[in-house]
């Protein structure tokens, strides 16, 4: 025998004591009463007149006794569970919007506090920052300028106010084949020596750079990521002091980098030295901007004090190098984290407010069908308050109620986002700090503080929908409910109503999203993408270090690459539209005369065969392509795009002027179509140079291939990748070739981030949608039940049935039309918020704004208009004989 | 209901603990079943003081829960029939003591606010 059994039999008999005592007392009432001289029943009233009501306050006096709270609360959780149990549809239905509302809010908190506001897994990260060299005067000032070897080197020499200062550079390099494995190409980062001990970090294995690694002379040395180490070399730890070949160069293996490490990109595979792998030039240079500072701030210095600091540095450098315009003359800064997570705070917010809408619309549905079941409970509640239930103890069954489901549904909801996350993860490693995202404790805790606010506002809702005390109205009503009851109807039309308005609200968010990013894809990026496939490919230095020994590799590759079947052209160059901004070089028009100090003139500048603008179908608008014959030092010609002309060349023919880039002058042979560098950016000027000058080492060959029905029914472009990669590899064994994308993958991947966001706002909306659809439809349900009297009536004194119809569809419809309006009005202010995320279409775009409206009004014609019909199809006789 | 016919000063609400104690004082008389307890304050007040049943149970067994009252089923004398009798322990007799002192402190306090002239003379 327990405790709790013990308990329970002192309850029992204490209960029965109780009653025992005020039976006798009310009889002792009674008898007095009698005595005074009025009749037995007379007496008898007047003593529970006088007395009170004997159920309340046996209850009451029972709440002394009861070791309290703990007690009742496991009596109101019999009960709930008893009453959910009885409607399990209603239960399953409420659990799952739960569900869907609390397991959104849950994963989507769980990556914003991960991603955003989780400190940096550095050592003291709130002293980091990310640095920016700026120039006052241009109007680029909000741009974040990567910053230029030599100023680089001023400010570490000079400032005051950082412990340390490292550079930072994402590249790609070709890891040579070894050991049976095949040449690969890898993200790589270059860092200078001190930039683990800048961060805090340490490698898991080995040793960290040195400053004697870090120059021209040293032997190369490279950190391994955890997971290159794992997959390539088998998580063997004697790699350690092995030599690898990074294009063609050899580097000792030094260390391996933890597996949570991913600076400066998630995608970085190995770190090797900048001042071991960039010639002096460029490390001095404090016009060519390409390098990434990390600075951690002395104590007690702020990040404006330090960004002052390296401004005076700065500034001193500018007034030194007046006659150059691209030396900057202010410094930049901003939190390292804010530069990390810079580009997916936005939209992260955007997806947490709509997360949060869609909570509310569940937590609204929920209130709705709870306010229905009370409704249809108005008898037994009634009786029960008649009876002597107390108020409180009505709520607290209400609250207990919607704790259980809402506590059910934030279980379930737990796993979804469990699941959710899991698949953010699979699909989403190249956003960043994607792998610290994990469920601890403090979204063990929000979660919970989700369910209770759920529960709370819910079952407030639903619990004041029934507090009024117009006991006998509900009897009588109950009796004989013609009129149908008034009150709850009216709080389920305006919960109803703030439904719609945020489901509205989230459907013009979705809308223009997907408006966005189909704008986006259809960008005309003013070349081919269709039947365009693109590898990429590089040669290194160290193997080809003459111009001749490049230009050669680039002309035999392409020869061969154009024999292949099923060719229709080919052409390579050193970055294609959609590949980013990539490389700009300052340039000087020979004709014109000099630029006034201070001002110079910099444009996008790409390297291309003569075949490259036919294979990728970019117009030759004036003048021709490239002379092929016309090679190496010979090669002195420069094409440029269209807008390159109009800007720099207004008024005047730009054919047979001359550019002076890097001391060499090239003669304007031809001008051709606009391209965009990136998708959703509006085209720059570009200048193109010949790839038979055997300058560059690095970029793309696209081949074009339009489909051939008879040959290859299925026309997939992938076909050409083995051919290529073999006669690559018959050329140089070593050489990777990487990146076999078409160009509509191409595409698709730099709008991966727009994609994603679309698609899951898009669900969001949808999901509330058929919440808000399922809403409509039990309140119009529930009228036409509460009404089927009235309708019987109608329909027996000779209204028509499309009269009928027409009233019930009226009045459903009316929730709908107000929240729409409301909707409407709300999304006018929001839709400001999502101003940054949209491409070409304002955020009050009336194309969405009347789609959204339609589409809401439709479904909710469709919610109505099942209800509205069966009313309309009443059997008069039945509906009356069934009161 | 023939209460909400009443005027309001009748029904006024109970300080928090004054109930507890009025019971107690009560039973220092001897022995007594709720409805006498109830019957008893109503009538020394001069019906100023509307027992309310619904206050009154669970303030006797608050007070038994306490220990300052015991309880026990005994014949009525004049009824013939047992009803639960209520009776001061040593404990309460001390509480009773304490509570007694503490009011008037209080009401000695409270005059001295709302009538300082009298205090004067």
């Amino acid at each position: 025998m327990n405790w709790w059994h013990i308990n329970w039999r002192q309850t029992k008999k204490r209960d029965a004591d109780l009653e025992r005592e005020l039976r006798s007392d009310l009889e002792l009432e009674e008898e007095e009463q009698r005595e005074s001289g009025i009749s037995k029943e007379e007496a008898r009233y007047a003593a529970l007149r006088a007395f009170g009501n004997p159920t309340l306050i046996s209850e009451q006096t029972r709440a002394v006794w009861s070791w309290s709270w703990l007690e009742s609360l496991a009596r109101d959780l019999r009960f709930s569970l008893r009453t959910l149990r009885r409607s399990p549809g209603f239960t399953v239905i409420a659990v799952l919007v739960m569900a869907l509302g609390i397991g959104a809010n849950v994963a989507l908190f769980t990556v914003v506090r991960a991603v955003l506001l989780k400190p940096l897994p550095f050592h003291d990260p709130d002293r980091l920052v990310m640095l920016y060299e700026a120039d006052l005067y241009k109007d680029d000032t909000a741009g974040f300028n990567v910053v230029a070897g030599g100023m680089f080197a001023e400010w570490k020499n000079q400032n005051r106010s950082y412990s340390s200062l490292a550079l930072a550079k994402g590249i790609r390099v070709g890891l040579s084949g070894s050991g049976g494995q095949l040449p690969e190409k890898l993200d790589s980062a270059l860092f200078s020596w001190g930039m683990l001990r800048t961060l805090g970090v340490q490698p898991a294995l080995g040793r960290d750079f040195t400053e004697a690694d870090d120059n021209l002379g040293a032997n190369g040395t490279v950190l391994l990521s955890w997971g290159l180490w794992k997959r390539r070399f088998g998580g063997d730890p004697s790699i350690l002091n092995q030599t690898i070949f990074l294009d063609a160069q050899p580097y000792t293996v030094i260390g391996v980098m933890p597996a949570w490490f991913d600076f400066p990109d998630a995608s970085t595979q190995l770190w090797t030295l900048v001042y071991h792998d960039k010639p002096e030039d460029t490390m001095t240079s404090f016009s060519n901007h390409q390098f990434r500072v990390v600075g951690r701030l002395k104590p007690g210095v702020s990040a404006s004090q330090g960004v002052a600091d390296l401004s005076i540095i700065s500034q001193r450098v500018h007034n030194a190098h007046l006659n150059d315009p691209f030396v900057f003359r202010s410094a930049k800064s901003r939190p390292l984290l804010e530069h990390i997570v810079g580009e997916i705070k936005k939209p992260l917010y955007v997806l947490m407010e709509a997360t949060c809408c869609l909570l509310l619309i569940a937590c609204l549905n929920v209130a709705n069908l709870l306010v229905a079941r009370a409704a249809a409970r108005r008898k037994e509640l009634a009786i029960r308050t008649a009876l002597g239930g107390g108020w409180l103890r009505l709520i607290g069954e209400r609250l207990m109620e919607c704790l259980l489901l809402s506590a059910s549904g934030g279980a379930l909801g737990l796993l979804l986002a469990l699941a959710a996350l899991q698949w953010l993860m699979q699909t989403r490693h190249d956003m960043s700090r994607v792998q610290s995202i994990h469920i601890d404790g403090v979204v063990a805790a929000f979660t919970v503080g989700v369910i209770v606010i759920c529960a709370l506002f819910s079952g407030l809702i639903a619990a004041f929908s029934t507090s009024d005390k117009r006991i006998l109205g509900a009897l009588h009503e109950a009796s004989r409910s013609v009129g149908g009851g008034s009150a709850r109807p009216t709080l389920r039309k305006v919960l109803l109503t703030l439904e719609v308005g945020l489901t509205v609200m989230l459907l013009i968010g979705a809308g223009l999203l997907l408006k966005s990013y189909q704008r986006l894809r259809s960008a005309d990026m003013g070349c081919a993408t269709q039947d365009v496939i693109t590898m990429h490919l590089g040669i290194p230095d160290a193997r080809y270090p003459t111009p001749a020994q490049r230009a050669n590799f680039y002309d035999t590759l392409l020869d061969r690459v154009r024999a292949l079947p099923g060719v229709d052209a080919a052409g390579f160059a050193s970055a294609v539209p959609g590949q980013g901004y990539q490389m700009d070089w300052t340039f000087t028009i020979v004709e014109h005369p000099p630029l006034p100090q201070g001002s110079g003139q910099f444009a996008l500048s790409r390297w291309a065969d003569p075949k490259y603008f036919n294979a990728m179908v970019i117009p030759i608008l004036r003048g021709r392509t490239f002379d092929g014959g016309k090679r190496l030092d010979a090669a002195n010609e420069v094409v440029i795009s269209q807008s390159f002309a109009a800007q720099y060349f207004p008024n005047e023919d730009p054919l047979g002027r001359h550019l002076r880039v890097r001391g060499k002058d090239a003669v304007i042979v031809g001008i051709v179509g606009d391209t965009r560098y990136e998708i959703g950016e509006a085209p720059l000027p570009v200048q193109y140079y010949p790839l038979d000058a055997g300058v560059e080492t690095v970029g793309t060959l696209v081949i074009r291939s339009s489909p051939d029905p008879s040959r290859d029914p299925g026309h997939d472009l992938g076909q050409f990748a083995l051919p290529v990669q073999r006669i690559v590899s018959e050329m140089d064994p070593d050489l990777p070739v990487s990146d076999v994308l078409t160009m509509n993958q191409l595409l698709g991947n730099s709008t991966l981030d727009q994609s994603f966001n679309t698609a899951l706002l898009v669900a969001f909306a949808g999901v509330s949608l058929v919440l808000a659809a399922v809403g409509l439809f039990g309140v119009m349900s529930y009228m036409a039940a509460q009404r089927t009297a009235e309708n019987g009536i109608r329909v027996a004194l000779g209204a028509k049935r499309e009269q009928v119809m027409r009233k019930m569809l009226l009045d459903g419809m009316r929730p709908a039309v107000f929240g729409l309006v409301v909707g409407l009005a709300a999304s006018l202010e929001a839709g400001q918020l999502m101003r940054d995320l949209l491409y070409e279409i304002k955020p009050l775009d009336p194309a969405v704004y009347a789609t959204v409206a339609a589409t809401l009004l439709a479904v909710a014609a469709f919610a109505c208009i099942i209800p509205a019909w069966r009313a309309s199809r009443l059997d008069p006789v039945q509906a009356l004989r069934a009161e | 209901m023939p209460s909400m016919a009443k005027p309001a000063q009748q029904r006024v609400g109970l300080l928090q603990g004054t109930l507890d104690m009025l019971i107690l004082r009560t039973l220092l008389y001897g022995p007594a079943h709720g409805h006498q307890i109830g019957k008893h304050i109503q009538r020394t007040t001069n019906e100023f003081l509307q027992m309310q049943h619904g206050s009154l149970y669970p303030a006797l067994h608050r007070l038994e829960k306490r220990g300052w009252v015991v309880s026990k089923w005994e014949t009525a004398p004049d009824r013939k029939r047992e009803f639960k009798y209520y009776r001061l322990t040593d404990k309460g007799r001390k509480q009773l003591v304490t509570e007694e002192s503490r009011w008037k402190q209080m009401a000695e306090a409270v005059a001295r606010v709302l009538w300082p002239a009298a205090e004067q003379n």
